[in-house]
């Protein structure tokens, strides 16, 4: 069967802009119609792949500027087949949230109103259709450029639907990642107009020619250095995490649940896809420092995660801390066990954290705040928010039997085999995570009755956005056999590039 | 005595030709008295001699020749500068319709002026002799002087005129003595011969300081710091049409004789001046992006981020490579499109807002002015360098150039001159998107305007308007979509763009 890639890429994009040009009533079911059919093709992706294969599939590769030897060309194979069916299911979630309940500015007046819905619809289809590029980008500079183009939406998003302090938000947002994007950008053409990979010394950015073709070390470094900066700053990674707390706190939750669970994801897939297979004696060389850093997230994320009141914030540093987990999957090198887990938990991360960042939107209206201290026995009258709440929460903190369980046995297995001693200090960290998430649970749901709470449980609507996610999670974690098939071929393929480097330089 | 003058091949300088004749009509016809010729028919016949050109160099596409005894090149390089040259003052006689700078320096006069700087421009980037650079240069400056100063009402801009003068005399002195230098130490004033010379004094005392007061001189044009300080006032103070025909243009044809000079005649001493270009480059991408960041004016805060794009354009000169060179023509072209649309939205709200180019005349322009606030954002993000848009690709391939000739460090001097730039270019999206509007009194107050010597009556007769009525402006907003679109569309297709690039980059057949 042939699945047009290019189809999934631009649909969401091409009804956002459709919806923008409609009257104002139909723009978020333009939306919604975008997202639905990029999920629906990304369902039919599931079940079509090829299991068993290592290569990529539905490949498009057409020339492009021939000039600089770019080339626009997809493909799918292990690595991003379940990102993609997890980046279409969170923009679906969130855009039949704003079918639901559309977003309002909290300065417009109410005439400008409906304009603003319009635009928040484009750049939420916008933002799917970059982040669909990244994942699904096999040339070097359209990855780039598809990474780089995932933050003009959000930048828009955070300005003008932002709470808060939106003007530091963005300017922290962009400038922190846009650097970071920018030294990439540098890199990847030094790397394509070095290695000259194409045939006869062309210049070529196929991440494919790429790979086959590696650089000499010294030049592998510095290049490494830019891509894992950039990756570093998207997921974010401590110390590289400052435009996070400002940014998760004024970015609209239906923006950041998306934000959460998909974008800090492309930084972990861009070490998978790009930095171990065409840098593997520079990401030897960095293991240990890359590790240390991730340890240090994992630490700090925990710590911050059970110090905090805001909610938001208490997922942002949660977030750290499970992408450092990631980091050290990926960085276990030569493990396929560990990188195998990290794409297992980017997935389960990703379907954890949008629910619950629709679950705060959720408990803003009930209490009123989105500070735990203000909130506490919404339970009482709420028993199926309660149990929806809860059974993420359990997710979250990999409760034994969860996907999330799974996912970080692997990387801690990968781990053990490699680096003992940081392996056992990561293990403190699952331990802090059932701290930090039944705090959060506790404070919010049960407790004393907070002041201004009026508790009423949830509506179908609702619903209609959060028992499907829930459901999803219900089912990966009975099943995750599936999402672990579909990728061994390739993930062994990818870590096999710095196990030969190990295998030679003892 | 029967002098034989040299060889001219009229259809190669048929552009030239359309340009000077050009000139001359506008000029007669903008001495009718009839208000209907002076402000119609002229722009038009402007327009007609701009698009004559445009057409004969399309015409001659590929010809490649030179000509009056290898005077000039009328080749490819030659041919794409003009259309960026044409395009840009097409622009401008789009954004001065209904601009005060025509009706007060008269329409013929203005207009006529704009058509000799394009030919001066013209001639300056087919230079192949050291004379023919300096006619050039001077062809192109002097109007230029006269064109900033045609706000005459405005002591801004008499003094921008004024400044660009005193700086402008300056740089080309400057350049004249590093001509004379070069020809003393080569002996010849010819491209070709200059290179041939090279191989015996490329080291030699008086050729490197010729070279040195030549991009000085060159500098200063191009606005390449530290030769850049008339860049923000002058750019502040002329009429804003012009500033956006400087902008573009003047950048364009400095940079095209430098790639034709530095890379042609002067090659063989590649080594001794790529550093020091090198470092002027990371200088100029420096100041002008740490120069932009405090500007509350539109129009300086553009004449800084000039600066910083002439910078990255440098850095495509001090490869000295084919890819080098395209990338530097390529940029030019993609910086027409950017920087015309944001000047396009910076005239239009000038007119509507009543706050001069101050930032706050873009606050709250997303809620109610769509077709002026895409326009600026499309702008600004392709200036930073965003992807989908022309700029993207612009600064790919320039760092590309970098890259593949030793330049790697200049390379990465422009990325983080981008991330350095985002932090004014941001705030003009803040400004368009982020803010809400301000109410403010209205200004002025139904007062005749002071009778100045020379004005035309039909200025004088005019006062200023108690009351801002709605301005339509439909040119000035459709050149901004127009050039917006171009942005994306080259920033998704750069195809046919860089097929042209291509063949300019072609000519250069010294270089590998």
């Amino acid at each position: 069967m042939t699945i047009h890639l290019s189809i999934l890429l631009f649909f969401p994009l091409v009804l956002a802009t459709l919806g923008a040009l409609l009257p104002r009533a139909l723009a978020p079911g333009a939306l919604l119609v975008g997202a639905l059919v990029a999920l629906a093709y990304s369902v039919l992706l599931l079940f079509d792949f090829q299991g068993g294969a290592a290569g990529l599939q539905y490949v498009t590769d057409d020339s492009w500027i021939e000039e600089l030897g770019v080339r626009y060309s997809l493909g799918v194979d292990g690595l991003n087949l379940w990102l993609v069916a997890l980046t279409t299911l969170l923009f679906a979630a969130s855009a039949l949230w704003i079918w639901v309940r559309p977003p309002v500015t909290e300065r417009t007046s109410s005439a400008a109103t409906g304009e603003r819905t319009k635009l928040f619809a484009f750049h939420l289809g916008l933002a799917e259709t970059a982040v669909l590029g990244a994942l699904l980008a096999q040339d070097l500079i359209l990855f780039v450029l598809f990474f780089d183009l995932m933050l003009v939406p959000f930048y828009f998003l955070v300005g003008q639907w932002g709470t808060g302090d939106r003007t530091a938000a963005t300017f922290k947002l962009v400038v922190y990642t846009l650097v970071g994007s920018l030294l990439m950008l540098a890199a990847a053409v030094a790397t394509g107009i070095t290695a000259g990979a194409g045939p006869d010394g062309a210049t070529s950015f196929s991440m494919a020619e790429l790979a086959s073709a590696p650089l000499g070390e010294s030049e592998q470094r510095w290049i490494f250095a830019a891509f894992a900066l950039a990756f570093l700053i998207k997921m974010p990674a401590f110390p590289f995490h400052g435009w996070m707390p400002d940014g998760y706190r004024s970015m609209p939750l239906p923006a950041l649940a998306v934000f959460s669970g998909v974008l800090s994801k492309v930084g972990a897939y861009g070490f998978l896809r790009v930095v171990l297979p065409t840098f593997p004696d520079a990401a030897q060389d960095f293991q240990t420092v890359i590790l240390l850093l991730a340890l240090a997230s994992i630490l700090y994320g925990s710590a911050q995660a059970f110090t905090q009141t805001n909610m938001r914030l208490i997922l942002g540093y949660s977030s750290v801390a499970q992408l450092g987990f990631i980091t050290l999957g990926i960085f276990a090198l030569g493990e396929a066990a560990g990188a195998q887990g990290a794409l297992l938990q980017m997935v389960n991360h990703g379907l954890v954290v949008a629910p619950l960042f629709f679950i705060i939107a959720l408990l803003l209206e009930r209490t009123g705040s989105e500070d735990i201290r203000d909130m506490g026995g919404v339970a009482f009258r709420a028993p199926v928010l309660s149990s929806l709440f809860l059974i993420v929460a359990f997710a979250t903190l990999a409760m034994p039997g969860s996907a999330n369980f799974a996912g970080e046995f692997l990387i801690l297995i990968g781990l053990f085999n490699t680096k003992l001693a940081i392996a056992v200090i990561a293990f403190t960290g699952v331990a802090m995570a059932s701290v930090y998430m039944l705090r959060a649970y506790i404070r919010a749901m049960h407790n004393r009755v907070g002041a201004g709470v009026k508790s009423f449980d949830i509506n179908v609507r609702d619903g209609l956005v959060l028992v499907p996610l829930v459901l999803v999670i219900i089912a990966f974690a009975v099943y995750p056999q599936q999402a672990l098939d579909h990728s061994e071929p390739t993930v062994e393929k990818v870590v096999g590039g710095p196990q030969a480097v190990a295998g030679v330089t003892p | 005595m029967n002098v034989s003058g040299p060889h001219i091949d009229w259809m190669a300088i048929s552009p030239l030709v359309a340009l000077v004749g050009g000139a001359c009509v506008v000029l007669l016809a903008g001495l009718v008295r009839a208000p209907f010729v002076r402000r119609t028919l002229v722009p038009l016949l402007t327009l007609a001699a701009l698009g004559a050109t445009a057409g004969l160099a399309i015409a001659t596409w590929g010809d490649n020749v030179s000509v009056i005894s290898d005077a000039m090149a009328m080749d490819d390089l030659t041919l794409f500068l003009c259309l960026v040259f044409v395009a840009a003052a097409a622009c401008t006689v789009l954004l001065s319709w209904r601009a005060v700078a025509p009706r007060e320096a008269g329409h013929g006069e203005y207009y006529s002026l704009l058509l000799t700087v394009v030919l001066g421009m013209v001639v300056l980037a087919g230079a192949t002799n050291l004379v023919t650079i300096f006619i050039g240069y001077e062809l192109l400056s002097v109007p230029l002087y006269v064109l900033c100063a045609t706000e005459m009402r405005r002591a801004t801009s008499l003094e921008s005129g004024l400044k660009y003068l005193i700086i402008g005399s300056v740089g080309s002195a400057t350049l004249l003595y590093g001509l004379a230098f070069v020809y003393g130490a080569t002996g010849a004033t010819n491209f070709g011969e200059i290179a041939a010379a090279l191989d015996e004094v490329s080291t030699d005392v008086l050729l490197l300081t010729g070279l040195a007061l030549v991009v000085t001189g060159l500098a200063f044009k191009a606005s390449v710091a530290p030769f850049h300080q008339w860049t923000p006032d002058v750019y502040e103070g002329a009429p804003t049409a012009i500033t956006a025909f400087m902008a573009v243009a003047t950048k364009a044809a400095a940079l095209g004789v430098m790639v034709r000079f530095f890379d042609v005649a002067v090659i063989g001493a590649w080594d001794s001046w790529a550093p020091a270009i090198a470092v002027l480059a990371l200088v100029t991408i420096v100041v002008g992006n740490v120069g932009a960041i405090g500007q509350s004016s539109l129009k300086r805060l553009l004449a800084y981020s000039s600066v910083a794009q002439a910078g990255y354009m440098l850095a495509g000169v001090v490869v000295a490579t084919q890819l080098g060179a395209r990338a530097v023509v390529f940029y030019l072209a993609v910086y027409l499109f950017m920087n015309i649309a944001a000047f396009a939205v910076i005239v239009a709200r000038e007119r509507e807002a009543g706050v001069g180019d101050d930032i706050s005349s873009l606050y709250g322009l997303g809620a109610d002015r769509p077709l002026l606030a895409w326009p600026m954002t499309i702008a600004m993000l392709a200036l930073a360098g965003f992807p989908a848009t022309a700029g993207f690709f612009g600064k790919v391939y320039l760092i590309g150039a970098t890259v593949d000739n030793g330049y790697a460090w200049l390379g990465v001097a422009i990325v983080v001159g981008s991330a350095i730039s985002l932090a004014y270019y941001l705030r003009v999206v803040a400004a368009v998107w982020m803010r809400a509007p301000e109410t403010r009194p209205a200004v002025g107050g139904g007062v005749p305007r002071p009778a100045i010597a020379g004005g035309s009556q039909e200025a004088d007769a005019s006062t200023v308007p108690a009351e801002r009525p709605r301005i339509v402006q439909p040119e000035v907003v459709a050149l901004a979509v127009v050039c917006a679109a171009a942005t994306i569309f080259f920033g998704v297709y750069p195809e046919p763009l860089l097929d042209l690039a291509h063949d300019a980059g072609a000519v250069l057949t010294g270089l590998f």
